[in-house]
């Protein structure tokens, strides 16, 4: 308990980082930002989309942010709440927010604790469709016990109450313009939706639903001199290569986000010297999940792909073990990510406290990754370049959804794959139908009807516990619950499920970095039911007129547009 | 030259004995049109380089040489190599051999359906209303979500009755047959309402023979111009349309080379690799070419008047 | 003739209707899921209660139905009203995105300037120049002039706009750097300078589509004009003295004009419906990019009140071109 707390008076020591401001509000001119997928919306209540969140955090704020470390910082709220500061129950189910003195909203009336009570009120209504309902999970009551103070109360203890108004997912939105917005109501308020009023650095002059927004600088923000630029276009649409066109070659944009291109084609546009591009990582990690359950098209829909049969081949941990071997995340990192990505052996790369030293993966093993599998009875006994088995080919379909790099990680396995033995058929998925979840498709990366398949997954904000938690027995995936779940493999260890409802319980965050770790082992080195790639980081680019620019995986991108200004 | 060994696609042994003389006369006419007999030519090597090329060229078109990766040409790659190593001339040549498959087969069927819809709705007036609805109808369907449908539910189905390369092979074939015939149906059939008012038509219909008969030997050969137009154009639609089939991930395995694939890949590194977009791009504008000039010298030859000259 | 239309525009309504059903059915049947463009952080139980805040718990046919009232009555009862400021359409609902959960038809009445702009101008430069390429590639067929037009033509169709959209931007913009490689849509154009940068922004696009086009549509109308060049009545004109002018541009080409028309009648319709490709390419976002995003973002409110307004286009063009085959070969009736 003690290390909790001291660590929170780290953070909160942390928060008082500004850079001087020697700009006066508005006098740096325009700024315009792409983003090539399209905000649809502004409202991040109803729309989870990465886009549409960071579009809106220019305008609307939480109360508090993480930075780019991943430590927690005031923003609405005067101070981060903890125990020791009196703000969280010793009992851990309560959390006293205090807001700042003085907080206008764009339109010039105050911000009180009612706002905030009734943000929660509008996504905790059970017909609204809320987004990010998840934030408010175990949440039974919101208060205000003055103006400025709200009290959070929780059904059973919570070990991590930074989840409800945190971050870019959870920000403030004003209770005088949303109040018959409510449940149901909700998307009928399209006014509302296209331009919150809020207490950011921007608010909206026009917006255009996933083409463009107008903004200008926020007059009633609270720092008198931010922000430095008195107008921002927010251009949406295009491909990752067009953006960092936009930016690195014509110059025409001042900042780029997410560039998912090729490390040499990155490279190459930022050699033309009009802007840099700026990477940093944060918990999304490129993976295979091994099926533990047969896919196998011959078994009768509904029996398929679920835990009544177990995978022919995959079952065996040795062969699991020796697929990871035989690929070297080195060469994969080089070819797809560059500076955007680094080789891993964990499912939670990130923060410290969570990542395990477990490096052993880093070195490719092919004649290591041969021998397990002689041992494990795989030879190739007809001499075709296959490995068998009791008259079973060692055959694996390896799906994916439709990406550039991503098909060339699947070419590259494959033929790491068939140099010991295995062979591999590849199969790619639209992404819109892969990460869709409609129970009546085949194709959904949930109903796994394959082998092995390869996506990334992160986690929000800095704590992994509800992530680790996926992979719990019954979360897997089968026809009871429509195919949904989020234990993808189908893994199932009653000793995890022990450990995770013991993480569930624990408060102290040494304690619990320990149990994150063990976690993390047991699903990676122990049993390789989840093979981790890379550990893939975000890269950005900006003009080299624009400074201020801190980039941050842990909140929205945008977090700290204020400070951004024009270098002369 | 003139002895390349293309007759017309038309084939003289399907024909009746004593129209035998017709189709000589056809050649004969084919073989003077300078452009057609190049055309041919180009179309016969390209087709001869994506069957037999692989054959005879040590590098699969899978095999990946990480160490060589990005090269330009040289001795022993004459294309270079791709981001991952992969010889690009054997990804020519394995590419070509599907996407020159797809492009013809799909135009042929986008073609007969097209022709066949629009010959009877023009000819037959009970016909028109229904048939030129069911045009509108297949016009104002979306594509894609119509693809995604088709590929959820036929794919697998195919997939296990012809293994899955000819499986999505025919999926292919279809998803691009059945989506692209409607231009063709609308052309044909506008020719055949102004033909069959013509006087060789009512001449033919009044001294009895009968529809199916006037449509073959009257209908058909003069609106073959357009039919040509459209098969051209319909191969260069095919070979591209199955590219963005593979992109959207609707089409073949990843791992599977086809033109309109290489060079949608290729596009990302215009700057660095240029040669790598020329390419592809080349090889599809080349049969394109070459058979839009076959169609020329094939539309002049089956041009009663023209041959005659 | 009138009466033909008369019986055509009634057969079109139970037509249409059949359409939006179909159209419905298969945009019901393809895979795909409103929730599949968000984070995986998203759990499952929220995504359920995103779908059902949808609607997308009510049976097909109810869901069917919803839509055609709201489309067919609520959206023209609030087009009067907002016309006429007499409300009469209440608080009835109109026709909701699910993606930006705004009214469909204000959207897309935001993107229609664009994409008339851009498409629009590209499709009316593609035919000016396609026609005269056409007649005079027919009149003097195997020329230099007729084998340069067919070269250019079919290289610059069976290129795709994927590509020639990006070497025309790395060409323009990167290297030279004479037109913005990203489309304004907040442009407006209110003065002389203001309309030389809608001009500098337009050129690439309708240069790349109007590619297309030129090639379509040029080869239509030679093969078309080299069939008629031969026919009996064209030698009887040149004999009875008509000058070669007269001969071409009243006769041959006249007569040669059927297959044209309908490939212009077919692409005017694709007009409103954008350039899915080209659109993304130079980030226009007019109808193209609105309609690939919500089928991504399996926005069925959205994509169905698209192809359906794009169904009743194609209907009337049809209608549009099949009145012109009477007109310009009056042998042709239908009655």
């Amino acid at each position: 308990m003690k290390t909790f707390k001291s660590l929170l008076i780290g953070t909160v020591a942390a928060a008082a980082v500004t850079s001087a401001a020697y700009a006066e509000r508005g006098s740096d001119g325009e700024v315009k930002i792409i983003y090539w997928q399209a905000p649809s919306i502004l409202n991040p209540y109803l729309s989870s989309g990465t886009k549409d969140i960071e579009s809106a955090s220019l305008v609307i704020e939480p109360l508090g942010r993480f930075d780019q470390d991943g430590n927690l910082v005031p923003y609405l709220a005067a101070e981060i709440p903890t125990v020791a500061n009196g703000g969280v129950s010793e009992d851990l189910t309560t959390i006293t927010w205090k807001l700042k003195e003085g907080l206008v909203w764009s339109d010039g009336t105050p911000l009180t604790s009612a706002d905030v009570v009734f943000t929660a009120e509008y996504c905790m209504h059970p017909e609204g469709g809320c987004a990010q309902a998840a934030k408010f999970e175990g949440v039974t009551n919101v208060e205000a016990l003055d103006d400025l103070t709200i009290k959070v109360t929780f059904g059973e203890p919570k070990p991590y109450p930074y989840q409800a108004f945190m971050g870019g997912q959870s920000p403030i939105i004003q209770k005088a313009q949303f109040q018959d917005c409510l449940g149901a109501k909700a998307p009928e308020c399209t006014e509302a939706n296209f331009n919150p009023i809020g207490t950011g650095p921007f608010k909206v002059v026009e917006f255009r639903p996933n083409d463009v927004i107008t903004m200008e600088a926020n007059p009633n923000y609270r720092d008198p001199d931010k922000p430095a630029f008195a107008t921002l276009t927010f251009k949406g649409g295009g491909d990752a290569a067009a953006a960092g066109r936009a930016v690195l070659e014509t110059g025409e944009f001042d900042y780029a986000w997410n560039l998912q291109l090729a490390p040499d084609v990155l490279a190459n546009m930022a050699a033309a010297g009009k802007g840099k591009p700026i990477a940093a990582f944060g918990s999304l990690v490129e993976r295979i999940e091994m099926n533990m359950t047969d896919p196998s098209p011959d078994l009768p829909e509904g029996e398929r792909a679920t835990a009544k049969h177990p995978h022919p081949i995959l079952s065996d941990m040795k062969v699991r073990k020796a697929l990871s071997m035989a690929i070297d995340r080195d060469l994969l990192v080089e070819i797809g990510y560059g500076q955007a990505g680094r080789p891993t052996c964990n499912l939670v790369p990130a923060p410290e406290l969570y990542a395990s030293d477990n490096t052993d993966c880093l070195t490719q093993d092919i004649e290591g990754a041969k021998a397990l599998l002689e041992e494990a009875g795989w030879t190739d006994s007809n001499g075709d370049g296959v490995r068998d088995k009791d008259g079973m080919k060692l055959s694996l379909t390896y799906q994916t959804s439709t990406n550039a790099v991503r098909q060339d990680f699947q070419a590259l396995i494959k033929q790491w794959w068939a140099e010991i033995g295995v062979e591999t058929e590849l199969k790619n998925i639209d992404a819109s139908v892969f990460f869709g979840g409609d129970p009546g498709s085949p194709d959904t990366f949930q109903k796994f009807y394959a082998d092995v398949e390869m996506y990334a997954n992160n986690f929000d904000g800095t704590d992994p516990e509800a992530y680790l938690a996926q992979h719990t027995c019954e979360k897997a995936p089968r026809p009871e619950t429509q195919w949904q779940g989020e234990n993808i493999n189908r893994y199932c260890d009653e000793a995890y499920d022990a450990l995770v409802a013991e993480l569930g319980k624990t408060a102290e965050l040494e304690k619990r970095g320990e149990i994150g770790r063990k976690l993390n082992d047991m699903l990676t080195k122990d049993s390789y039911v989840v093979v981790p790639l890379v550990d893939r980081g975000r890269v950005s680019a900006h003009a080299n007129s624009l400074g201020g620019v801190v980039l941050n995986t842990w909140d929205s991108e945008l977090w700290n547009a204020a400070d951004w200004h024009r270098i002369k | 030259m003139t002895d390349v060994t293309a007759g017309p696609p038309a084939s003289p042994s399907a024909m009746p004995r004593p129209v035998r003389s017709q189709w000589r006369d056809v050649w004969d006419q084919f073989k003077t049109h300078r452009g057609a007999l190049v055309g041919a030519g180009v179309f016969v090597f390209i087709v001869l380089a994506v069957v037999i090329g692989p054959l005879i060229w040590p590098y699969d078109a899978q095999f990946i040489d990480i160490r060589s990766r990005n090269q330009g040409p040289s001795f022993s790659h004459p294309l270079g190599t791709d981001q991952l190593g992969r010889d690009m001339l054997a990804r020519m040549m394995a590419g070509g051999k599907v996407s020159v498959a797809v492009g013809i087969t799909a135009m042929l069927l986008s073609l007969v359906l097209g022709t066949a819809i629009g010959v009877l709705a023009g000819f037959f007036r009970r016909l028109d209303g229904p048939l030129m609805r069911v045009t509108d109808l297949f016009l104002a369907l979306p594509l894609l979500p119509l693809l995604l449908v088709m590929v959820m539910l036929f794919r697998e189905a195919l997939s296990s009755r012809f293994g899955p390369e000819t499986g999505i092979f025919i999926l292919i074939v279809v998803a691009i047959g059945v989506t692209s015939w409607m231009h063709t149906a609308r052309i044909v059939r506008g020719d055949v309402l102004a033909l069959k008012e013509r006087e060789f038509v009512l001449a033919g219909r009044s001294i009895g023979t009968p529809p199916r008969r006037i449509i073959f030997r009257h209908i058909l050969p003069n609106v073959l111009s357009p039919i040509m137009v459209s098969a051209t154009l319909g191969i260069a639609n095919a070979i591209i349309t199955e590219s963005a089939l593979s992109f959207l991930g609707l089409g073949f395995p990843p791992d599977f080379p086809t033109w309109g694939r290489l060079l949608f890949d290729a596009v990302d590194y215009l700057q660095q690799y240029p040669e790598r977009v020329l390419w592809p791009g080349l090889a599809i504008s080349l049969t394109v070419l070459s058979v839009n000039y076959v169609g020329d010298g094939l539309r002049d030859a089956l041009d009663p008047r023209i041959r005659g000259r | 003739m009138l009466n033909y239309i008369i019986r055509r525009l009634l057969i079109a309504v139970p037509t249409l209707l059949f359409i939006s059903l179909a159209i419905f059915l298969l945009l019901d049947l393809a895979p795909g899921d409103p929730t599949a463009q968000m984070p995986l952080t998203v759990p499952p139980e929220v995504r359920e209660k995103i779908r059902l805040a949808l609607g997308l718990g009510e049976p097909i046919h109810v869901r069917y139905l919803l839509w055609l009232k709201q489309f067919l009555i609520n959206e023209p009862l609030h087009i009067f009203s907002d016309a006429t400021g007499w409300d009469v359409a209440g608080d009835s609902q109109r026709v909701i995105s699910w993606q930006t959960r705004s009214p469909v038809f204000d959207i897309i009445v935001q993107r229609l300037p664009q994409t008339l702009w851009v498409v629009g101008m590209s499709y009316v430069v593609g035919i000016l120049i396609a026609i005269p390429i056409g007649i005079i590639s027919a009149y003097r067929q195997y020329s230099w002039f007729d084998q340069t037009g067919t070269f250019v033509t079919m290289v610059g169709y069976s290129i795709p706009p994927f590509f020639t959209g990006v070497l025309v931007i790395v060409i323009f913009s990167v290297q030279l750097g004479w037109f913005p490689s990203i489309y304004d849509t907040t442009h407006r154009v209110v003065d002389w300078d203001t309309f030389v940068f809608q001009l500098r922004q337009m050129v690439m696009p309708v240069m790349v589509l109007a590619l297309q086009t030129t090639a379509q549509i040029s080869r239509f109308m030679r093969a078309s004009m080299l069939d008629n060049l031969n026919q009996d009545y064209v030698r009887t004109a040149r004999g009875k003295g008509m000058t070669e002018r007269v001969v071409l541009l009243t006769h041959v080409l006249r007569n040669s004009l059927i297959p044209v028309v309908t490939v212009i009648a077919l692409g005017v319709p694709g007009i409103f419906g954008g350039a899915i490709i080209t659109e993304q390419i130079f980030k226009v976002n007019g109808i193209g990019q609105l309609l690939i995003t919500a089928i991504y973002a399996y926005d069925i409110p959205m994509v169905q009140t698209l192809t359906f307004i794009f169904a009743v286009l194609i209907v009337t063009f049809n209608l549009i071109a099949d009145v012109l085959y009477g007109v310009l070969d009056p042998r042709i009736r239908y009655d």
